[in-house]
């Protein structure tokens, strides 16, 4: 626990930033807080970006996290605009990138995640746009209409988002991905197929096994997308989702521990007992894997602002989480839960024919992920049964004639 | 603007302050009250909105949609007047609508 009149600095205005500066608040810490964001505009949710806000369902306001007033009137402040350059521990200062500095008694990073950028030729022509911020959404959205054509490098749910949202903004949409079939990285066959499906039956045309060579362009600005095979994929807009990498330099170079990202505990403590790091940057343990590893989603980014801030303010930890995430595209509701380490067995619970259908990833007997479309019940009660580590019946499991509460009893 | 009370396990009140449009879980992370996490930011994913609705106001507040009903069947310490508070749209006749939060939110 910090002093109470703790100077606490949290780098990084997003949604793990945003939620410790509240929560520090909410739960009585007295000292000041500084919260120091790149952006121009106060911390946010990124999701909708490549969902409702994107295709017009969701406006600017209803993003944001809390009202900018929010800020001062908790006596938070809210330092827009800026980035932290240095790190030096022993002084316990942050070096600013409008030259100024602050002092700190607990430092809590929170400097997400960025997209990774192909480094190919062309990659720097008007049109070709990355998504990560509330300025890269509104580039891509006034890039998007009816007769667009639109190009999106990468299968993965951030493209695969962009391109539901970019169809339901009328333009068309190829989608090239590497590997041959959508989400490799991080679903299962069932489900990149029955994506694929769907996508295609909404007119998403998609090149798989597509390796991207380069942009073509005139007069600056994107004009196709160039392929190993020698084709040229024509488009007005290309938007590349192939992952984010930590921005967890600051870390680094203050000689902190890091791996894929800063390494924590579960208080989302470094090695540094008075710094803290939070959400896409933070490398932490996850007791039901038994395995420390970097996720990219709001439920990880509140948990461990909920860590930090328990930590500061001498409350009790959380009660462990079982890691989940979620994705809309068109009318399917997509919900994951847990992480398939270790994985030996899939048991496909409903049919994909009907868009109701539930993926179990099981290690022995154990259930270790569950991916689900528009099956509110599996989700629920898989995240709980990961969570409790509780043994099921496979034969139970793949019936859906036996409820979930029955699969659990 | 309508007027919506939320009380804590605890007991604690707050009256806040919602523009119609908003929806009862938005104004109360907007506005920092306790007791609901909203990790999914309102696309009725998570169930962490969880609030019990005060049995004056459960007409006026309106049914479960199938996809809320499903999520709260599995959420705990669920009762009859158990809602998503993502899927409450605040507008003028739910002025002076009171809602409780449960002791927590999974």
């Amino acid at each position: 626990m910090a002093a109470a009149s703790a100077h606490v600095v949290i780098i990084g205005a997003g949604h793990a930033g945003g939620t410790a500066a509240a929560l520090l608040r909410q739960y009585g810490h007295e000292g000041p807080v500084t919260l120091v964001g790149e952006e121009p505009i106060p911390p946010y949710q990124r999701p909708p970006l490549s969902k409702a806000w994107l295709k017009g369902e969701a406006d600017a306001d209803s993003l944001t996290l809390k009202p900018l007033e929010f800020y001062a009137a908790h006596g938070i402040d809210f330092r827009p605009g800026v980035r932290a350059v240095t790190l030096e521990r022993g002084a316990r200062k942050v070096g600013l990138s409008d030259g100024s500095s602050l002092s700190y008694d607990i430092l809590i990073l929170a400097t997400g995640a960025r997209a990774i950028a192909l480094p190919l030729p062309g990659a720097d022509l008007g049109g070709v746009l990355s998504l990560r911020t509330a300025a890269d959404a509104e580039r891509i959205k006034a890039a998007l209409g009816p007769g667009r054509r639109l190009a999106v490098v990468g299968g993965g749910y951030i493209g695969l988002e962009v391109a539901a949202s970019g169809r339901a903004l009328g333009a068309e949409v190829v989608v090239l991905e590497r590997e041959p079939r959508l989400l490799a990285r991080v679903a299962c066959e069932e489900l990149s197929t029955f994506f694929q499906d769907q996508h295609e039956a909404h007119g998403v045309r998609f090149e798989l096994g597509a390796e991207v060579t380069g942009f073509a362009g005139w007069a600056g600005k994107v004009a196709g997308v160039t392929l190993a095979d020698g084709r040229t994929i024509d488009c007005d807009t290309v938007v590349v989702g192939v992952g984010a990498a930590p921005n967890d330099e600051l870390a680094r170079d203050a000689g902190l521990e890091t791996a894929r990202g800063v390494v924590v505990d579960l208080e989302a403590r470094t090695s540094d007992p008075s710094i803290f790091a939070i959400g896409d940057v933070a490398h932490r343990p996850m007791p039901i894997y038994e395995r420390m590893f970097r996720m990219e989603s709001v439920p990880n980014a509140l948990e461990q602002a909920k860590q930090a801030a328990a930590a500061i303010t001498g409350r009790p930890a959380p009660a462990g989480e079982c890691p989940w995430q979620w994705s809309d595209q068109y009318d399917l509701k997509l919900q994951i839960a847990g992480y398939p380490f270790d994985a030996d067995q899939i048991v496909v619970r409903g049919d994909p024919a009907s868009a109701k259908f539930a993926v179990f990833h099981l290690k022995g007997d154990l259930i270790q992920a569950v991916e689900s479309i528009n099956s509110p019940p599996e989700f629920m009660m898989g995240k709980q049964l990961i969570l409790g580590r509780r043994p099921v019946s496979k034969a139970k499991l793949a019936d859906p004639a036996v409820s979930m509460k029955e699969v659990a009893a | 603007m309508p007027k919506i009370t939320y009380i804590q396990h605890d007991g604690t009140e707050q009256v806040v302050e919602v523009r119609n449009g908003l929806s009862v879980m938005e104004g109360a992370v907007k506005n920092n009250v306790p007791g609901i996490d909203a990790d999914c930011g309102g696309a009725c994913a998570c169930a962490t909105c969880h609030v019990y609705v005060d049995e004056a106001w459960m007409e006026k507040t309106g049914e479960r949609s199938a996809m809320e009903e499903s999520m709260l069947d599995f959420a705990e310490a669920v009762q009859d007047n158990s809602r998503l508070s993502c899927q409450i749209k605040v507008r003028d006749e739910l002025d002076g609508l009171v809602v409780r939060t449960p002791e927590s939110q999974h």
